[in-house]
């Protein structure tokens, strides 16, 4: 196929699918992306400019077609400290360099950097997702009547009941238009979007931020970015692998980590904040029938043209509706299947997907949390992998002393090896058989240099055997260097 | 009789004891094939996904899985071959089965509980109500 072809095919091969998939999307994109801006803490606006442009931009310059992104809740959760000590103008700053930084992973192909997060913390990080989503809604229900708690509930109801009887229209958006209706004509006088910042119907406009180009400034912004992006390709990429799988189709991840970026850096100058994949909207649209660019193009433009035509109705949706579905939408993120399996993975796994749990919830930070579970993951690789067997064999004919042993030497495993040694020995001649091990580091070359002494002291003559090649190049290059002897 | 017979599995118990079912039928007649169908749903691609890695690997993981019903259908010599479908069980299922001229479908009733079948709706009953071939549900 022909580049032409390829794009002709990834634009335009599922039109009626994508056209339909994409109007399903945009009505479930409104509720989610209003509700991620009051986490972040800004106007609802932000959230909804952040879906349109993203799923805009990425429609073109995306790696996973069918895929859709917007504002996600993963991202919102990272910016809340900043804008809460800074304000709007540094998270649009912020956004830009996020897209930057994601270009710049695309541009460098380090999108297979990826591999280096095991699967037990990308568990967690889905998990913590969902925990710190219900947890953001809580604080919705401080000093509620019981009015607002049964509309939740009747928005719960709703979206799980439906689906029995119809699943043409997605039933969020059935309970929040009921939930409306109802608050509306009641007139209950709940608290309503409106209430969490205003939502002027007009299009977003080009602006950079307004903000000082100092150090100081980048200084504030860079480790929000640096979070941002790490986290927005750590979701897209495991959300495009998702995509790849529903749909038996491969994708390109180092052009799906430009795209990102470019579509952070374009909605960061039109007033939108970071955003990334979202892995329910990504399969509420396949489910759907999208397959193609086109379903992201239509789902970002249809849903900015229902803000400009309902902007009036969207601000008296009531906050209760918003939180039934952000509980649905965390319930839904939720990975139930770890936790059912939980007692069949290794307890180590185990361990690492708590521990990168806990560590986001408590630091309210999804970035802390991988960065924890990596940590931990290498620690216990480095503990596993460091068990090293010394087995001894003594000829007395030839008063020969043979050690022979078993396992990767380095940092980690010298100290074990050495204690596993008996160096009191009358034995004329030591052999050390390195054929069943592999010398990684200096530790290990060092390790075996100060056998081989200690050995000598004694007054044996020490052999070293079986060293594979890498690790008698290694022994080559920097051995012999502690020793004063030599050979 | 049964010469070409579509058996539907998921992994689960039930579809254990379906492929046993299967074998027999299939028995019963010189030249019969078994297709064996699996479909991967949206919920079980993402957490494949998450527990294995990407989708190749995940892939990989499903072929090894389905090695057990092969590996029954090759020890009785029933002429098998595999398929692997993506999309919502039921529907993929009934597209599939009404798309080839089938003997008969054999599937296990679904290993999901009460609760589950209650808010997603069970598997074997759409497929029950919108396959043409005869089914065999097996329990």
């Amino acid at each position: 196929m022909s580049y032409a072809e390829k794009m002709k095919n990834e634009w335009f091969g599922n039109v009626r699918g994508d056209i339909l998939s994409g109007i399903v999307v945009a009505l479930a994109l409104i509720p989610e992306a209003i509700a991620f801006s009051i986490i972040a803490g800004v106007d609802p606006m932000v959230g909804l400019y952040a879906a349109f442009c993203i799923a805009v931009v990425i429609a073109f310059v995306g790696g996973r077609p069918g895929m859709i992104s917007g504002a996600t809740g993963a991202m919102a959760l990272l910016m809340v400290t900043l804008v809460a000590d800074h304000g709007l103008e540094y998270l649009l700053a912020a956004t830009i360099l996020t897209g930057i930084i994601q270009v710049l992973f695309g541009v460098f192909k380090l999108a297979s950097v990826m591999k280096f997060v095991p699967r037990s913390v990308m568990i967690g990080f889905v998990n913590a997702l969902a925990i710190l989503i219900f947890t953001a809604q809580l604080q919705h229900f401080v000093g509620e009547t019981w009015i607002m708690y049964s509309l939740v509930a009747l928005t719960l109801a709703i979206i799980y009941i439906l689906p029995k009887f119809t699943k043409a229209v997605p039933s969020p958006l059935v309970a929040i238009i009921i939930v409306s209706v109802l608050a509306i004509a009641m007139n209950m006088g709940v608290r309503t979007v409106g209430d969490m910042g205003t939502l002027p119907a007009t299009l977003p406009m080009f602006a950079l931020p307004n903000i000082p180009l100092t150090f100081e400034t980048l200084m504030i912004i860079l480790p929000y970015s640096l979070a941002l992006a790490m986290v927005g390709l750590l979701e897209s990429l495991l959300t495009a692998s998702i995509v790849d799988d529903m749909t038996d189709t491969g994708s390109d991840k180092n052009k799906e980590s430009r795209g990102q970026g470019i579509a952070n850096m374009v909605t960061g100058c039109f007033g939108g904040m970071a955003g990334c994949a979202m892995i329910g909207q990504a399969v509420i649209n396949v489910k759907s029938g999208g397959r193609g660019r086109l379903s992201s193009l239509v789902a970002g433009v249809f849903l900015m043209f229902l803000i400009l035509v309902l902007g009036g109705l969207v601000v008296q949706i009531p906050m209760a509706a918003l939180v039934g579905v952000m509980i649905m939408v965390s319930v839904s993120t939720f990975d139930w299947s770890s936790l059912k399996n939980i007692h069949r993975v290794p307890r180590t796994d185990a361990l690492v997907m708590v521990v990168t749990v806990g560590t986001v919830v408590y630091t309210h930070d999804l970035s802390k949390g991988v960065f924890a579970g990596v940590l931990l993951s290498a620690i216990f690789f480095a503990a596993k992998i460091s068990k090293v067997n010394v087995e001894s064999h003594f000829d007395k004919k030839a008063s020969r002393l043979t050690y022979s042993i078993h396992g990767q030497l380095f940092f980690a495993s010298v100290t074990e090896l050495i204690e596993k040694v008996e160096f009191e020995t009358k034995a004329k001649e030591v052999v050390i058989d390195l054929s069943n091990a592999h010398l990684w580091d200096d530790s290990a070359v060092g390790a075996i240099d100060k056998m081989e002494s200690k050995f000598e002291k004694r007054g044996a003559k020490v052999y070293i055997t079986g060293l594979n090649k890498e690790s008698s190049v290694l022994m080559d290059k920097i051995g012999g260097l502690s020793k004063a002897s030599g050979h | 009789m049964f010469n070409k017979i579509l058996l539907a599995v998921d992994g689960s118990e039930h579809a254990d004891r379906a492929t046993d079912k299967a074998i027999a039928l299939a028995r019963l007649s010189k030249n019969a094939t078994v297709e064996l169908l699996y479909v991967v749903d949206g919920n079980k691609s993402k957490s494949d996904v998450l527990k294995y890695g990407d989708s190749d690997t995940a892939s990989f993981k499903r072929k090894e899985m389905l090695k057990a019903y092969e590996a029954k259908l090759y020890n009785k010599s029933v002429a098998y071959e595999t398929t692997i479908l993506h999309g919502s069980a039921a529907q993929t299922i009934i597209e599939h089965a009404n798309k080839g001229q089938y003997d008969c479908l054999v599937m296990g009733s679904r290993g999901r509980n009460e609760f589950q079948t209650f808010l997603l709706g069970g598997v074997s009953h759409k497929v029950m109500k919108h396959v043409k071939a005869p089914i065999m549900l097996v329990k």
